[in-house]
């Protein structure tokens, strides 16, 4: 099985051709292939070429809560938002704290025909934040677990903290740390604003998320160890990192596709389809994360693509879920907020996007070069389609889409999984359906 | 529209001689109640109550007493308030117990009925009247109940199409007139 | 006016219409027939999540006075965590032809919810949300206080206490300041919300210090369990630092009246003997809520059709 790839953009710039044989680019360049006779040629002018990407931060929500996604319709999601890997988050019912938890998770995400799937463990025995999970029997299990997060609870016990930064060190583990305060974010509904204050909802102050990431910046360069800091979203937070970085402190950071375009103005309706965790914030913060990306403060791009049935966001704001989904429109978000508008180029788009999260996974068959002999994974990506976001246009069991309604710019057209095709012009393939 | 309309506006009564309808409305109830201690005046605003007030000080001149006088609001019992906009109210002031006493209603055009259908409803709810009788400036026909006025300044056959306008000195602040606008070329 | 949601979206043209409104509907309670027919026909739920006896008592009088039919469904039990959601009601409530709902939770922006929702097309009146508004509340006691002190535009009125958590406190403080009073919000610094400085009003955290201009004085309700979240050390400091007493009424002015939306705290935020003082108008204030409500009512529900229902 040959394919051969005409035309496409090679990050947006030169046109190459590609020729994939079997899972493995066999050439990449101008002209190649040009007198081979594939089985499959595919005319990609126009088209971006990236690898593919990687989301260090998806719930699947199997097991446990299958009537919001599963392993099989999240990586579906995933891969029409041009992934070919996402990191399975460990807050599943029940936890993914044990080998077999996570074991369970890959196993089926190797059943699903259209993503890998790499399980995140969690870092406390059922995210209850005081005792650690059994890190290293996760990490030699099958699912070969490197990165920890209680996401959705904060590892806020310092000392709990200290000690799972320390141990993950005997397996190049990271832990991935939900910086949220607990005391200070009691009840909390929405970023602590003006606009929280005039609503009526409990604030989420920005210092209760820029307090956990200075507490723990400290501890990782105490400690020697190494630090990713989830969906950071405020300017503090940027700041602390820049600051920590700039001391060489072993610290990688991620934002969300949705902190990088919406802000807290649009909880002003009380629809809880904007309820997020940590929580839209101003267009302050907004302009600060983009900044951080730009200049690499920020590490990668992560989606916190979080499912939740209709019933849990079509009810009073206070006692919606949280969470939004991200993995099909996050290429789009990208465009729009950081292409678009000149911040970065398509090159820093596939690092933060593909190779950033697959180093700081440690996982070593994703976000790999586009380059001869390297897996056949990659993103082919029309930038010049718009299209207005339809909720129920969608593989994902959920339909609780911020951006329906609203116009995004790109699409997905291909993706390709160790040379199969996961999506053709824009369709799921029946592999990816299996 | 309204340049061609206002042209076609023929003034109908003017400041004198709706000076002489009062007079002689005042004259014909006092004519039909003997007793005046009994009589009360209630108008319906906006410029029923003025008329109201007019008439209750001829009266009293001519009477040498002071003959008392109200408004009453019907808003509230209006058959059409489903079909309207919301609008304020009106002031209602009810001046003495009106168990008893004969009332006079007054309004400044009849015409449905429907307004004074409204009143005797509202009327109602404030006490049990011995009588009630209806004095109003202008009549225009078009009845759509079963009532009619025991004192009529003057009737005034109008088309459906045409608009009879009242105007008083005091609730419109200009000259005392009633014109008719509008209506076939 | 579609819905009564908030203060802060009421201009100062509706809230004047619904307070001249009022006034005139004030004189229904004196008469022999305390009703009126307007509303003869139209279906009134009280949708209650949150108890409170007193605001849904003078819902159902007023609704009751305008000749409203009136469901109460007390929704308390099922609350918000379990039983129907607020979704399934609201379908219920239209399937039963309900023309307005008043609604009372304990969730901010529930009456938006409701209002936005295509779940059921009814008027749809704020009875107090959350820590957000209670629109109502403030409409009566701006009432009062024009009937005590004229027209507000230039009066002075002090707001006491636990603005962070008090819907009044919002409704009031954007009302007032519609209507043309300067609104001073004194409060502990731990009770005010971020942001107070975007709000149309003065902030003080000395009640001393507000007291001498004031042409009217609000104290708000202070639960105890915030000082368990440590908003303020203990009750006694409390009412010392910010509680209304005799020694305090005696630098008001002359004409200067005390409001409290209720319930009281006696001895908390107020001493029983300025509650019950002739300075104290909050008997009055509930006097007055009904014919706010009526007004409120009658507003939203009268010429609620609309034009293309009625030429059909």
């Amino acid at each position: 099985m040959s394919i051969l790839i005409r035309n496409a953009k090679l990050f947006g710039e030169s046109e190459v051709n590609v020729l994939i044989e079997g899972d493995t680019i066999t050439d990449i360049g101008a002209g190649v292939g040009e007198n081979a006779s594939a089985d499959t040629t595919i005319d990609a002018t126009g088209l971006v070429l990236l690898p593919g990407l990687v989301d260090l931060h998806t719930h699947l929500r199997e097991p446990g809560r299958e009537d919001a996604e599963t392993v099989a319709t999240g990586t579906r999601a995933a891969a029409r938002g041009g992934f070919t890997c996402v990191f399975a988050m460990a807050n599943t019912e029940p936890v993914a704290d044990t080998a077999g938890v996570v074991e369970q998770v890959f196993r089926l995400g190797q059943e699903s025909g259209a993503c890998d799937v790499q399980p995140i463990g969690a870092v406390t025995v059922g995210l209850n934040g005081t005792q650690l999970s059994e890190l290293g029997a996760m990490a030699d299990s099958a699912a070969n677990v490197r990165v920890f997060s209680d996401d959705g609870k904060c590892v806020h016990d310092a000392v709990l903290m200290r000690r799972a930064l320390e141990y993950v060190k005997a397996f190049d583990g990271v832990i991935a740390q939900h910086a949220q305060e607990p005391r200070l974010t009691e009840g909390a509904q929405m970023n602590e604003g003006p606009l929280s204050g005039e609503l009526g909802l409990t604030g989420w102050p920005a210092v209760a998320e820029e307090a956990i990431i200075a507490r723990d910046v400290l501890l990782a360069e105490h400690v020697g160890s190494r630090l990713h800091v989830c969906h950071l979203s405020t300017r503090g937070s940027v700041e602390i990192l820049r600051w920590a970085k700039s001391r060489g402190i072993n610290v990688t950071a991620e934002v969300t596709p949705h902190h990088l375009l919406l802000d807290d103005d649009l909880v002003r309706g009380y629809n809880p389809i904007y309820k997020v965790n940590p929580p839209l914030r101003s267009k302050d913060d907004v302009l600060a994360v983009r900044e951080g990306l730009a200049d690499g403060t920020i590490d990668i791009v992560a989606t916190d693509h979080a499912p939740h049935p209709m019933e849990d966001k079509e009810c009073e704001w206070q006692v919606a879920a949280f969470g939004m989904l991200g993995l099909e429109t996050a290429l789009s978000v990208v465009q729009k907020t950081m292409i678009d508008t000149g911040a970065i180029t398509w090159a820093r788009v596939a690092e933060a996007m593909s190779a950033n999260p697959a180093r700081i996974g440690r996982i070593d068959h994703h976000g790999r070069p586009l380059a001869a002999g390297e897996p056949a994974n990659l993103v082919l990506f029309d930038p010049a389609a718009t299209r207005v976001v339809d909720a129920t246009d969608t593989a994902s069991l959920s339909r609780n889409n911020p951006y329906a309604g609203i116009e995004l710019p790109g699409r997905v057209v291909h993706t390709l999984l160790r040379g199969s095709f996961t999506v053709r012009d824009g369709e799921l393939t029946e592999g990816a359906q299996a | 529209m309204v340049a061609s309309a206002s042209n076609m506006a023929r003034q109908v009564l003017d400041a004198t001689d709706i000076k002489r309808a009062v007079t002689r409305i005042t004259h014909e109830i006092l004519e039909k109640n003997r007793n005046s201690d009994d009589l009360v005046l209630i108008g319906i605003p906006t410029r029923g109550d003025e008329l109201a007030a007019r008439i209750a000080a001829k009266m009293s001149e001519v009477e040498g007493k002071t003959i008392s006088f109200g408004s009453l609001d019907i808003t509230m019992y209006r058959d059409d308030l489903r079909m309207r906009p919301a609008r304020g109210l009106e002031p209602t002031s009810i001046p003495e117990d009106i168990d008893g006493k004969v009332v006079v209603l007054v309004d400044d055009v009849l015409m449905s009925g429907r307004t004074i259908r409204a009143a005797l409803d509202a009327l109602n709810d404030h006490g049990r009247p011995r009588a009630v009788q209806l004095a109003v400036l202008v009549d225009r026909g078009h009845r759509e109940l079963p009532i009619r006025a025991d004192f009529v300044g003057k009737n005034l056959p109008t088309s459906m199409s045409e608009r009879v306008q009242v105007r008083l000195s005091l609730t419109d602040d200009a000259d005392d007139s009633v014109t008719i606008t509008g209506g076939e070329e | 006016m579609k819905h009564l949601l908030s203060t802060r979206d009421l201009s100062r043209e509706d809230a004047t219409l619904i307070l001249d409104t009022a006034q005139e509907l004030l004189a229904v309670a004196e008469r022999p027939v305390k009703k009126l027919p307007t509303l003869r026909g139209r279906t009134i739920v009280n949708l209650f999540y949150e108890d409170s006896t007193r605001t849904r008592i003078s819902f159902e009088a007023a609704a009751k006075r305008l000749s409203a039919d009136v469901i109460n469904f007390s929704a308390k039990g099922s609350s918000v965590s379990k039983g129907e959601s607020l979704k399934d009601t609201a379908l219920t409530l239209q399937a039963m032809g309900a023309d307005a709902v008043v609604i009372r939770h304990s969730a901010s922006g529930a009456p938006h919810l409701l209002a936005e929702s295509q779940w059921m097309r009814g008027a749809v009146v704020n009875a107090g949300d959350g820590t957000h508004e209670h629109p109502t509340q403030a409409l009566l006691d701006a009432f009062t206080m024009r009937r005590h002190l004229g027209e507000l535009d230039g009066k002075n009125i002090v707001i006491v206490g636990d603005v962070l958590h008090s819907r009044v406190a919002r409704s009031n403080a954007y009302l007032l300041s519609t209507l043309g009073a300067n609104v001073t919000l004194v409060s502990p610094p731990t009770l005010f919300p971020v942001g107070i400085e975007t709000w149309p009003v003065a902030t003080s955290y000395n009640l001393d210090a507000s007291l001498e201009s004031a042409d009217a004085v609000m104290m708000l309700r202070v639960q105890n369990e915030r000082m368990n979240a440590s908003f303020f050390p203990s009750a006694r400091e409390y009412s010392r630092r910010y509680g209304l007493n005799a020694q305090r009424v005696a630098k008001l002015a002359e004409h200067a009246i005390v409001m409290h939306p209720g319930p009281m705290n006696r001895g908390m935020e107020i001493t029983a003997d300025v509650a019950d003082s002739d300075r104290s108008v909050i008997v009055e204030q509930v006097t007055n809520g009904v014919a706010v409500r009526m007004a409120v009512l009658y507003l939203l529900l009268s010429g609620s059709q609309t034009p293309e229902a009625i030429e059909s």
